[in-house]
């Protein structure tokens, strides 16, 4: 059976996971799950599809895997991914995986806690944004940007080096996140600017294709502000 | 030259690479990097040592690697150790890799939070510690105990099943941390209490060795 793949194409790791699969060439069965509409919440989804109730994860048979970074490895050893997205040489690797596992605390948590603050806790539960928590996770992107920039591009043209690796798949698809609230991080920032258009440029169509339902929130915001 | 561990005793990661080292007979230097004193917060550490700052990492001769989860890895493709701690078979590494990104943001995340408040924040500034923000924190690691015992442990000796790997190295360090305080998160939960003992007993006497420090500061807490 094909691999099934459970995913909300408005989470950065589904985003993420979708755009490689679908560069490798893996075929897949796409099964998207509505995370506003609370489809995960169900009993019924959490005995039947996945017991943490997250996207994105896989089917692969009867073997179910979670949790995006483990799923890229996962997919590297039993299907194959470009060598130079996810090297085999084990240095080259665990320089990937250096960036993989630090995003965790940096890109992943601080881009996530502040769209949950900004739109989706508001949206889902009608209540106004808490400010102060808004502003402290904003300030926590413009460190977690400035890390970027300082500790990670330096002078590469990406994240790990000058070939764009899944670390670079990755973060772009957390750093576009923000902009469905009308704050594009990469704004002002020409060094960061510059790598996220390499990285759209390199993954096109599949990326703009990822992002569509992203694009379309983000340009619904800035007419509402006009 | 050679593989050469920097590290500090009460950072959980730090313990865990320690154990997963002596465990695995892998020869290396442990260098202690005096968190107290700042010693990486200077330029010269920056430059020299590794340029985010933090512990643990490594050197392997001219090779910097930080992020205990990408050292592990890199340690397990380079030597040899014990299968079962991380396999080489797919499906069963998948589920170990799996538990390795879960804890950042649930054991990880909360232990450290909440160790922070209750012990770290007030031992540095000299100030009784936040009880709310203490309260706040318990509840997720509470949460978090939940979630091992419910989601991993199920009726399964270890977290991935019926042998011990590194998932549970990684989760036993975290869990021992907020005994610097004088909590002990194992109370009232048998099942955990277990497991723990069960980890404690297979690494024994590396694990021991790497929580001397630990267990000192927690036995002030008993006077």
């Amino acid at each position: 059976m094909v691999l099934k793949y459970y995913y909300d194409l408005i989470s950065e790791p589904s985003r993420a996971l979708y755009i490689l699969l679908k560069i490798n060439k893996i075929p897949f069965k796409k099964h998207p799950v509505n995370l506003l509409k609370f489809e995960n919440l169900t009993d019924e989804f959490k005995t039947k599809l996945n017991r943490f109730q997250k996207v994105p994860f896989i089917h692969d048979n009867d073997f179910i895997l979670t949790e995006s970074i483990a799923i890229v490895r996962y997919l590297s050893r039993e299907y194959g991914i470009k060598d130079s997205l996810y090297p085999q040489d084990s240095k080259h690797q665990a320089l990937v995986d250096e960036y993989l596992e630090w995003q965790h605390h940096n890109t992943r948590l601080l881009i996530a806690l502040y769209t949950r603050h900004k739109l989706f806790k508001p949206l889902l539960t009608g209540d106004e944004p808490d400010l102060n928590l808004v502003s402290k996770y904003k300030r926590g992107v413009v460190k977690t940007m400035d890390k970027i920039e300082n500790l990670w591009l330096r002078d590469q043209k990406f994240i790990c080096g000058n070939i764009l690796t899944v670390a670079d798949i990755f973060a772009a698809c957390e750093i576009e996140q923000p902009r469905m609230t009308g704050f594009d991080p990469t704004k002002g920032r020409p060094k960061l600017e510059t790598w996220m258009n390499e990285v759209r440029k390199e993954l096109d169509p599949v990326y703009s294709e990822a992002h569509l339902v992203l694009n379309e929130l983000a340009a619904n915001n800035e007419k509402a502000k006009l | 030259m050679g593989l050469k561990l920097f590290y500090h005793p009460l950072s959980q990661p730090s313990r865990s690479l320690y154990i997963f080292l002596k465990y695995n007979n892998i020869p290396f230097e442990a260098r202690v990097v005096d968190l107290k004193e700042g010693e990486h917060l200077t330029q010269e550490f920056k430059e020299k040592f590794n340029r985010f700052q933090k512990v643990p990492f490594i050197h392997d001769d001219n090779f910097v690697l930080s992020e205990s989860i990408a050292i592990i890895r890199y340690l397990a493709s380079k030597y040899e150790i014990k299968d079962n701690l991380y396999p080489s078979n797919f499906k069963q590494r998948a589920l170990i890799d799996e538990y390795l990104e879960w804890q950042h943001h649930n054991t990880r995340q909360h232990f450290a939070m909440f160790t922070q408040h209750l012990w770290f924040i007030p031992l540095r500034t000299g100030t009784p510690a936040d009880q709310k923000e203490v309260e706040k924190y318990e509840k997720a690691l509470q949460e978090t105990l939940d979630k091992i015992e419910n989601l991993w442990l199920g009726n399964n000796s270890y977290l991935c099943g019926h042998k011990i790997s590194v998932a549970d190295l990684f989760a036993a360090c975290e869990i021992e941390e907020p005994r610097l305080g004088g909590y002990d998160p194992t109370k009232g939960r048998p099942k955990i209490k277990e497991w723990l003992e069960r980890v404690r007993t297979e690494l024994n006497p590396a694990y021991a060795e790497a929580h001397a420090a630990l267990n000192e500061v927690a036995s002030l807490h008993k006077i």
